[in-house]
Order: C-alpha cells, then sequence, then structure tokens
C-alpha cells in the first residue's frame, strides 16, 4: 500500500512530528493539520489511508487526534511506532499544562489572574459551541436525528443524567436507527 | 500519595474514556458533574480556572482532566487522571487498527459513524452550556461566548487570539 511513498520514518521521527503537532496546536482541528503533516508534507501515508483512519478515529471512542495518530503511527511502525505518535501528542502538552497549573497555583490567589480566566473560559465556550453547532448541522439532518440531538442534549444539560447512561442509551439506539436507513438505502447485491 | 484519591480518579475517568465520542469536548459537562457536583473535589470557580486553563495549553483539550487530577492529587493525580482518559480508548483503537482496512466502508461502521454524529453534536453543545452555566461573569460571560462563536462560525481567526480578547474584557469590565 506504500509503494509509492518515501521509506517509512524512525520512531523518532515519528515522536518528533506528532510533539510538534501536539506542541503548536490550539483550539481543535488538528485532524486537518495531521493531514498536511503527515500526508501532504512528508508523504508518509497515502491519503485514502489517511482518511479511513479518520473514519477510524471519528467511528470509535476516545479523543479523534489521539485515535488518528495511532492509526498512523501503526501504519508506518506498527505497534511502537503507535505508542510513538500518541505519546508524541499527548506527552509534552501534558507536560506543557502541568507547568502551566503549577505556576498558575503561585498567583492563583489573585483575583485579577481568575477574572481573565474566567474571560479566557467564556470565549473558550464559543470555541466549542462553534465545533458543537457545525456538528449539529451535519448530524441533524432528519427528524429522528434531531430528536437523538435534542434529548441527548437536555439529558445531560438539563436533567444532569450521568453520561454513562446517556449515551448507553442514546449511541446504540441511533446506530440501530442509522443501520435501518442505510440498509433501506442500500441496492440489493 | 493518596491511593484512594487516585482510585477515584481512575473510577471517574477510565469508564469516560469510551464514552468520549467526537473529539475530547464531548465529556466536558460530565468532567464538571463529577469533580463538583458527585466528588466535591472542587469549586465551579475553580473548575472554571482548569478549564480555562485546559484551554491556553496546546494539544488535545482532554487535558483538561490532567489539570483535575493535578488539582486532586498533585503529579501522581495528573498521571492517573491522564492514564485513565487516554488509555482505555487508545488500547481499544489500537486493536481496531490492526483490522480496519478490512472493515472500513462496511454498512456497520457506516452505521456506527452516522449514529454516534448526533449524539456528539448534543454532548458537544451540553458540555458548551454546562460550563457557561457555571461561569461567573453573569451577563458577560454569555456575551464573550455568543461574539467568540460568532466570530470563530464566520472568520478564520486564531482561536487564541479569541481567548486573549475574552480576558482581556473581563479584566476591564469586572
Amino acid at each position: 500500500m506504500r509503494e509509492d511513498l518515501r521509506p517509512a520514518p524512525g520512531l523518532r521521527d515519528i515522536f518528533t512530528v506528532f510533539s510538534k503537532i501536539g506542541l503548536t496546536s490550539f483550539g481543535g482541528g488538528l485532524s486537518g493539520w495531521i493531514l498536511r503533516e503527515v500526508v501532504q508534507r512528508r508523504g508518509w501515508l497515502g491519503e485514502q489511508e489517511f482518511l479511513s483512519g479518520l473514519a477510524l478515529a471519528q467511528a470509535f471512542p476516545g479523543v479523534n487526534v489521539v485515535n488518528l495518530a495511532i492509526w498512523i503511527g501503526y501504519r508506518l511502525r506498527g505497534g511502537w511506532g503507535a505508542f510513538a505518535a500518541a505519546a508524541g501528542i499527548v506527552v509534552p502538552p501534558m507536560a506543557v499544562a502541568i507547568l502551566l497549573a503549577a505556576a498558575f497555583s503561585e498567583v492563583g490567589h489573585s483575583q485579577r489572574v481568575h477574572v481573565a480566566l474566567g474571560g479566557i473560559a467564556a470565549a473558550a465556550v464559543g470555541l466549542s459551541l462553534q465545533t458543537g453547532l457545525r456538528a449539529a448541522r451535519h448530524a441533524a439532518r432528519g427528524l429522528p436525528r434531531l430528536l437523538i440531538l435534542a434529548t441527548t442534549f437536555a439529558a445531560i444539560f438539563f436533567w444532569r443524567l450521568p453520561l454513562l447512561w446517556v449515551v448507553g442509551v442514546m449511541a446504540p439506539l441511533s446506530i440501530g436507527l442509522a443501520w435501518l436507513r442505510i440498509r433501506n438505502e442500500a441496492p440489493l447485491p | 500519595m493518596n491511593l484512594r484519591l487516585l482510585g477515584d480518579l481512575l473510577a471517574v475517568f477510565a469508564p469516560l474514556s469510551f464514552l468520549t465520542v467526537g473529539g475530547g469536548q464531548s465529556v466536558v459537562a460530565d468532567i464538571h458533574r463529577q469533580s463538583v457536583g458527585v466528588h466535591r473535589w472542587m469549586s465551579d470557580a475553580q473548575f472554571l480556572d482548569l478549564f480555562a486553563l485546559s484551554r491556553i495549553t496546546p494539544g488535545p483539550g482532554s487535558l483538561l482532566v490532567t489539570l483535575v487530577g493535578w488539582q486532586v492529587a498533585g503529579l501522581w493525580g495528573a498521571l492517573a487522571a491522564s492514564a485513565a482518559i487516554f488509555l482505555p480508548s487508545s488500547v481499544l483503537v489500537y486493536g481496531l487498527a490492526r483490522v480496519w482496512s478490512r472493515y472500513s466502508g462496511r454498512p456497520l461502521i457506516r452505521a456506527i459513524e452516522s449514529g454516534l454524529a448526533p449524539v456528539a453534536a448534543g454532548m458537544i453543545l451540553a458540555a458548551s452550556c454546562t460550563v457557561l452555566r457555571a461561569a461567573e461573569g453573569g451577563v458577560w460571560a454569555w456575551s464573550v461566548a455568543a461574539l467568540s462563536t460568532l466570530v470563530l462560525m464566520w472568520t478564520r481567526v486564531n482561536p487564541l487570539l479569541m481567548l486573549a480578547l475574552g480576558g482581556a474584557v473581563f479584566l476591564a469590565v469586572i
């Protein structure tokens, strides 16, 4: 599958590239950037293979970009490649987060720092609202899907139910409906 | 090292690892519910501080969990919470990666992809509103959030700039 591509990179290269992606990315949109770095710029992976991995990353639980890193690392260098890629995208930013938290606990009693963080949190809600609205626009075509979306929202936000119950009920229900829809659309073999 | 606290962190976040769909933001509402409500590890105000810190940290948004672990039980807490949120789903996806090419595009896979999409959207929207409900600053918090949403939807401005503006607005008016 990789005949036209460059030779597979070493583990250290994989770790370095994913660290770079992890450390310089803010506020989502990471998948697009991984595509650019790994497929377009370095030619480590074909675009089709990347998209197949993206489908895996989005269909199954876990943080999408970490899942995608595992897929790419695995395709490049097997188990250790998957480990190097996932460690690259998680561990360096994690170290930054811990350093920030430690620095923050030094100044945490300052009311002004707390107020500034409040403003940052409010603006950051814009970031996730935007993602949520885009996702809703794509996902909520048709009444059944709209009802699934609305019920999930209400169960978490208004009724404050544990996520385990909400997803445990809504996900199988929604996947079942999608299965019926796809079966009906599919032409007979 | 407080083993009971580390055990609590693992018990709270490992299940969330399997409930994360469509990116780390989808489970923020439950992280809030568990840390502030169920376990009383912190106040709303402390949660918001950590949420804001996680947004100015690069990398996956789920690093919020690392910060919650840090707040609850220091460095070991941060490591335990991170392992709990990242490892279980990673092991699952690694197992799937080995057989994935064979199943990609099959109806069941398409049903999973398409079926999870509205659930994920509902989770992300609920997470956003949960953070806003916990926010101080009342009408200012809602205004900054709404404005930031509109700007990010219609322009390609760097999100970090919006975060900085949000902080500046709060410093100016509150």
